[in-house]
């Protein structure tokens, strides 16, 4: 039998005479018969990893939405951005993926010391001081922050901006089951947070998107203001990519940063592992979900690394702990670090102006055609919504057959809530275009468009 | 014993040169330089003021560091040869199964029909994803013994609220308002701080002198304001909950549910299933049993398999077998909603799969076998140094205690797991379970070789020999690591969580 355990038969016998025992079995013997499987798992015998590569070839040959094979112009918080060669090689580097979590400092320096890259760059990006070691997704990151302002506020009303990804709000309902969270959704108007139309009283976080699920660039002024008056905490769902050029979360005043890091050297991956982004204020600090690297020295006086703070974490802190997230997305976090380490300042500032110039010239281009109107009359930056003559679902469905994955439709995931901020939100489709799309893909988007609303 | 203690499974050869710190990326970065190359595209270049509005725009550069490709390269290998991996040596940290993680699983998972999709393709151009994600949920089922399961939580903490909050909608959608959650004592933290989270509070159910849980004081705590109990079998202390069947039969009984910490899993696979025992949702940990690479503390993968009156309540839209050859994502009638932002780590459960397959039903049990097998031996071998702390047949790991040594000569737990490092070899888990004194809990994983194991006990008989000869030196262990003892206390003392909040 092939497989990865190395006991040569006369190995395994030796090792049972040690115990005094005399077969595998016997070593499940406490275990009672009653529960005990008399035939083993009712799976498939093992396969050679020849035999399970071609299951997986006929996987791979039924997903047409490859990149590999279509042009990508959907976005919505999952975007088709370069990743280099340089970044997958040294993310793929076996010390780093085969680590455990850093509990032994002294020989984890490799990943601690990535880590701590890692956190200055989210700070910078967020422009607020303290950053963590990562969360799962933006989703995840969200649900987080809520925690943390309902543990500032003491109170359990969240007003969240409909502009705010639809399943990052769809995750903060679910939680909410359990933590007895107000979820109060904000609608939009012309693709802006309308804040005037809910009672702000009694909030305990103010959370809007920047850009928003739309696209669009609020003037997050009024959040803040609301915010203050109202002693919550406001937290701002950023675009990283768009964050290196846009005001950043602490300059629009915000007390939490969090967002999606996928952007940053991570593949479409099918939606996962993502990256969750997270930053907050000082004040903050002790409430931070999840784990955080500082700095320090060993007995040597030399610097060092090392997880820390951890009195906040669930396996000291226990049921007191401010979250539970013990397991993160550490790869996803350095691969960020080396991804932003080889675009440095003027390449993040390249990618998204060239993501912004890419989405603004396929607007001019696609509302042209007549029957496609903009959603919002609202700034955009690089994502933006079109309503179409057309259901969205058959427009790109339609669009699939030249090769060209049109966008994100309502029908996204057959759950109906990827356009419920917009009305007649069948006829919506959400687009970007990111750094990798070309003129003249731009130019084979426009004319399959043209094709499918005709 | 004629086993032969060989080199090949530690560290002690890696190339970890020299005690020179490694400067950061931003103290090597200069004005200027770059290594970003981006595509040719012929969009017309509209300046970054004509797209954005003057009250969006950022006065000031986001600094990043700016260096060649050549420097990137060159210090992110040398941060890997500041670090302990399981491709690097033997890993026996408890409760982690830090066993070998296939290579080939990685290579399936990087082809670019699996990687390359972006999820929210829809539906008929992504059957591919669906078939296997469909195909992953059944063989988690039939491991577990479960009716149907959620593949959305990253981490075994997320199965864990995931789990809670469907136990909760199960009570609720009964009109049941019940408050409390059980935990034994030697729990995983993530179990009571899930549970809070969840909205229950904790009852802690103590062990007995055999290190299972107390079934009088169970059944004392028991009543119909519990929602259920969280349970992980084997235990933390590596030893299984023999009376599993009366425990399930008693918390069933006033109307509670039975939640299953697959930490442990890699115990049982092939032997016993947690619905055969009586459990009621059960969250795997694909990176610890199906061997999917951690990452340096993740991604992992948290599925959630239910029994069949739960089905109903899990997480959606989920990946579903709607007609012969044809898939479509499904929302089940009562789904608590989503717990991920799409569909869960699609490229860790990707590699899961790859392994299952691999092994099948067969490799499973095997792997079960040769794990228990690793810890029993470590466990006798080890008995009169470091002796278990309650001394019978173990599942697949054995806690050990210092106990002895610190008594003699004074030398701690936390000194004989890193005087370990030293050694090449990764530490136990330390201090962990809480009930055990100066625990180390070793994990050995059915991946390492009789050779390994003996050269383990050998670096601990060492160890040892320098607790009774040179104890101060083990206060001291290690030194001829990449850094030596890292002061953990001025790193709490005096946060310094960036570059920027360095004061150098």
């Amino acid at each position: 039998v092939a497989d990865y355990i190395p006991h040569t038969v006369e190995e395994v016998d030796e090792m049972l005479e040690f115990l005094g025992m005399n077969s595998l079995e016997q070593l499940f013997a406490h275990i009672p018969a009653a529960v005990r499987l008399s035939q083993g798992l009712d799976l498939p015998r093992g396969m050679s990893e020849p035999d399970v590569a071609e299951v997986f070839a006929r996987f791979s040959a039924a997903n047409q939405a490859s990149t590999s094979e279509m042009l990508c112009f959907a976005g919505a918080g999952a975007y088709d951005h370069e990743v280099p060669a340089v970044v997958r090689a040294l993310a793929g580097r076996s010390e780093f993926v085969t680590a455990y979590t850093p509990y032994q400092p002294e020989v984890a320096q490799g990943v601690l010391q990535a880590i701590f890259e890692y956190q200055t760059m989210v700070s910078r990006l967020s422009g607020l001081p303290i950053a963590n070691a990562s969360l799962y997704d933006g989703a995840s990151a969200m649900v987080e922050a809520l925690n943390m302002a309902s543990g500032a506020t003491g109170r359990h009303r969240m007003l969240v901006s409909a502009g705010v990804h639809p399943h990052w709000r769809a995750a903060a309902r679910t939680f909410a089951m359990g933590t007895g969270h107000e979820i109060v959704e904000v609608p939009l108007k012309d693709g802006v947070t309308d804040w005037a139309s809910v009672d702000a009283s009694g909030a305990a976080a103010v959370v809007a998107a920047y850009p928003n699920y739309l696209g669009v660039m609020e003037d997050m002024a009024g959040a803040k203001k609301l915010a203050v008056v109202n002693e919550a905490l406001f937290v701002l769902g950023c675009d990283p990519v768009a964050a290196g050029v846009l005001k950043t979360a602490g300059q629009w005043g915000a007390d939490v940063f969090v967002g999606e890091g996928q952007a940053f050297g991570t593949s479409l991956s099918f939606g996962g592992p993502y990256l969750g982004l997270f930053a907050c204020s000082t004040e903050q600090v002790r409430r931070l979900p999840g784990r955080i690297v500082g700095e320090t020295v060993d007995s040597n006086d030399r610097r060092a690394f090392v997880t820390t703070l951890r009195a906040r974490e669930q396996d000291i802190r226990r049921e007191k702990a401010t979250s539970n997230v013990c397991t993160n997305q550490t790869l996803m976090a350095i691969t960020a670090a080396i991804q932003l380490g080889w675009l440095g300042t003027y390449g993040l500032r390249e990618v998204a102006t060239r993501c912004a110039q890419g989405a603004h010239f396929l607007f001019d281009e696609v509302t042209k055609i007549k029957g496609v109107e903009p959603v919002s009359s609202q700034p955009f930056f690089r994502e933006f919504a079109i309503r179409v003559p057309k259901k969205a679902s058959k427009v790109l469905s339609r669009m699939a057959d030249r090769g060209i994955l049109g966008g994100l439709g309502d029908a996204a995931l057959n759950d109906g809530a990827a356009m419920d901020a917009v009305s007649d939100s069948d006829h919506v489709i959400l687009v970007t275009a990111t750094e990798r799309r070309t003129k003249s893909d731009i130019e084979r988007y426009v004319k399959a468009l043209r094709k499918a609303v005709d | 014993m004629s086993t032969k203690a060989l080199p090949g499974g530690r560290a002690a050869s890696a190339p970890l040169l020299g005690h020179e710190i490694e400067p950061t990326l931003f103290e090597m970065s200069a004005a200027g330089r770059s290594s970003y190359q981006l595509r040719t595209t012929g969009i017309p270049a509209t300046s970054l003021h004509e797209l954005v509005p003057a009250i969006h725009r950022n006065l000031d550069v986001v600094a990043l560091a700016e260096v060649s490709e050549r420097d990137l390269v060159g210090h992110f290998t040398r941060l890997t040869h500041r670090q302990y991996s399981v491709d690097l040596g033997a890993y026996p940290l408890g409760s982690c199964t830090m066993k070998y993680n296939p290579k080939f699983c990685d290579e399936v998972a990087a082809d670019p029909g699996l990687n390359l999709v972006h999820p929210g393709a829809p539906a008929e151009l992504t059957q591919g994803w669906l078939e296997l994600l469909v195909t992953l949920e059944e063989k988690l089922c039939m491991i577990t013994g479960m009716s149907a399961a959620t593949l959305q939580p990253s981490a075994g903490a997320a199965g864990e609220l995931t789990g809670l909050l469907l136990m909760r909608a199960f009570h609720a959608a009964n009109g049941d308002v019940r408050t409390r959650v059980l935990i034994p004592d030697s729990a995983h933290g993530t179990n009571p701080a899930s549970v809070t989270l969840g909205g229950y509070e904790v009852t802690t159910i103590p062990s007995n002198d055999r290190g299972l849980v107390d079934l009088d004081a169970l059944k004392a705590a028991l009543g119909p304001d519990v929602a259920g109990i969280m349970l992980t079998n084997p235990n933390t202390v590596g030893l299984f909950e023999e009376q599993i069947t009366e425990i399930a039969e008693a918390v069933h009984d006033v109307g509670g549910l039975l939640y299953y910490d697959g930490a442990n899993l890699n115990a049982i696979l092939g032997v016993v299933r947690p619905g055969d025992m009586g459990f009621d949702i059960v969250h795997m940990n694909l990176h610890k049993t199906f061997a999917t690479p951690h990452g340096g503390g993740g991604p992992g993968a948290g599925p959630v398999a239910v029994s069949a009156r739960l089905a109903e309540f899990l997480p959606g839209p989920k990946a579903t077998r709607v007609a012969k050859d044809w898939y479509d994502w499904v929302k089940p009638a009562r789904s608590i909603g989503r717990v991920h932002a799409w569909h869960g780590n699609a490229m860790v459960l990707a590699r899961a799969l790859a392994y299952i397959e691999v092994h099948g039903g067969d490799g499973l049990t095997r792997v079960a076998q040769h794990a228990v097998l690793n810890a029993n031996w470590l466990r006798n071998r080890l008995s009169a140094t470091l002796p278990a702390a309650y001394d019978r047949v173990c599942m697949h790991e054995c806690v050990l205690t210092a106990v002895p040594l610190k008594a003699k000569y004074g030398v701690r737990g936390l000194d004989v797991a890193k005087g370990l490092l030293e050694e090449g070899f990764h530490s136990p888990t330390v201090y962990f379970p809480l009930i055990v004194d100066e625990a180390l809990m070793f994990e050995p994983t059915e991946t390492e070789s009789l050779q390994t194991l003996e050269a383990l006990a050998e670096a601990i008989e060492r160890i040892e020999k320098r607790a009774a000869s040179e104890p101060e030196a083990l206060h001291r262990a290690p030194q001829t690591t990449p850094v030596s003892r890292v002061d953990e206390a001025r790193a709490a003392r005096h946060l310094i969580p960036t570059e920027d909040a360095a004061v150098r």
